[in-house]
């Protein structure tokens, strides 16, 4: 008992000691090169790095077992932490941390058209929101909860691809052909809302979803209304984070144009 | 009053924007008052009251969200125009206080009587409920239009920025 434990412990800090420590390592090189990264940024990632083991821990996956406990669980790993990390700018630490030589062949992944089509905000959209109407209206919750590979590859499914929603519509790392303001605010705006309404689907259907799961339909209509609120707070958050980005580059570019206009602009 | 001394009443820009700044304001402040002092604190509102059409439950997820982006939107446009020195604040008060009163119309017609998302309250004579809603509605939105046309000549005298 006290084994699993101890692995649960391993897995949970390993989760969140594996990304720092790249991502440390990314600053080191870019340091010893002599350029600088903003603080902000490796605090939002060291952030979204204890989002994530904090979900993985021990005491949150057994309060996982209750469906509220299961809904913190999934917000953290799923909307919190993939927001903090985003807001890292991880890409763009990459490919200053690497050689000419290697920068080339990952740009060629970033500008595939494979990749261009997967980091599409409709695409993390769907993956992210459409993962949970498939986790709760199909058996695969119940699944989940007796097969320990299954629980697992749902936590991965929930962690990426709510970093792949919140990478395209939020991201400060640059994206080839991302949409515009109104577009992304758009998709996220449907996105929310296919969230709450498969959350009052949920309490509307306490007794019979998720199928299988046999869980008290009280436990149920508690854990619909985390899901709908706590998927209202993490909207909240991505808008921000949206807004916030176009706002600094509109007045960044405004004071690059007063600049250029007063012959101060150095070539960069 | 002397709408003659006046003749050419163009708003000016930044009045109108100004105007649509705060209206967004108001609507997101309103929207999230209502989920937080009447679902969560006092917990009035249903969250879900199993007479509620499934259109009213489609609706209310966009309209949710949309919200937020009122808010969040709102927000930056107030931070932009503070920073670009171009906010007609009075106008903006205007524009806040219809929000606010928008909202609450909507919220009380639309989603309390038409789509039926949840009651003001349960177990209790819902008539004066509804009528102090309704009613204090339509007085924020009225008080948020006086101000509308009292601010009509905000920015105007003076050159835009």
């Amino acid at each position: 008992m006290s084994g699993a434990l101890a692995a649960g412990w391993l897995l949970a800090g390993g989760a969140a000691a594996l990304p720092a420590w790249l991502y440390l390592t990314g600053v080191r090189i870019r340091a010893d090169g002599g350029r600088g990264w903003p603080p902000g940024r490796t605090a939002a990632w060291l952030l979204g790095c204890l989002l994530t083991g904090v979900a993985l821990a021990p005491p949150l996956e057994a309060a996982a077992a209750g469906a509220s406990g299961h809904m913190v669980q999934h917000l953290l790993l799923g909307a919190a932490a993939p927001l903090a990390l985003v807001l890292g700018a991880p890409v763009t630490l990459l490919l200053g941390a690497l050689g000419p030589a290697a920068r080339r062949p990952v740009a060629a992944v970033l500008h595939a058209r494979a990749t261009r089509a997967l980091t599409h905000p409709v695409t993390g959209a769907v993956l992210a929101v459409g993962g949970l109407y498939l986790l709760y209206l199909t058996p695969l919750y119940a699944l989940s909860t007796r097969s320990g590979p299954v629980h697992a590859l749902v936590h991965v499914h929930l962690l990426a691809a709510g970093c792949l929603f919140a990478w395209a519509v939020a991201g400060p790392d640059p994206a080839p052909r991302r949409p515009g303001t109104g577009t992304r605010v758009a998709v996220v705006v449907a996105a929310g809302g296919a969230h709450a309404v498969l959350a009052q689907l949920l309490y509307a259907r306490a007794g019979e979803l998720p199928p299988g799961a046999g869980l008290a339909a009280g436990e149920v209509e508690a854990a619909a209304q985390v899901m709908y609120h706590g998927g209202h707070l993490a909207d909240l958050a991505l808008l921000v984070a949206l807004f916030a980005a176009v706002y600094r580059r509109r007045w960044w570019s405004a004071a690059r144009a007063g600049a250029a206009a007063d012959g101060r602009l150095l070539t960069s | 009053m002397t709408a003659a001394a006046h003749p050419a009443p163009s708003p000016s820009p930044a009045r109108r924007r100004a105007l649509l700044t705060g209206g967004m304001l108001g609507v997101g402040t309103m929207a999230a008052a209502d989920v937080v002092v009447f679902h969560l604190v006092l917990g009035w509102h249903h969250f879900y009251d199993r007479a509620t059409p499934s259109v009213g439950l489609l609706s209310d997820g966009l309209l949710q969200t949309s919200y937020l982006v009122l808010l969040v939107a709102g927000a930056f446009r107030l931070a932009d125009a503070r920073r670009a020195g171009t906010l007609a604040r009075r106008s903006a008060v205007a524009g806040f206080v219809t929000g606010l009163g928008a909202f609450q119309l909507f919220d009380g017609v639309v989603d309390h009587k038409l789509l039926r998302l949840h009651q003001v309250r349960y177990d209790v004579d819902l008539l004066p409920y509804d009528l102090a809603w309704i009613g204090s509605s339509v007085v924020l939105l009225v008080a948020g239009l006086v101000l509308v046309r009292a601010t009509r000549h905000e920015g105007r005298d003076r050159a835009d920025r």
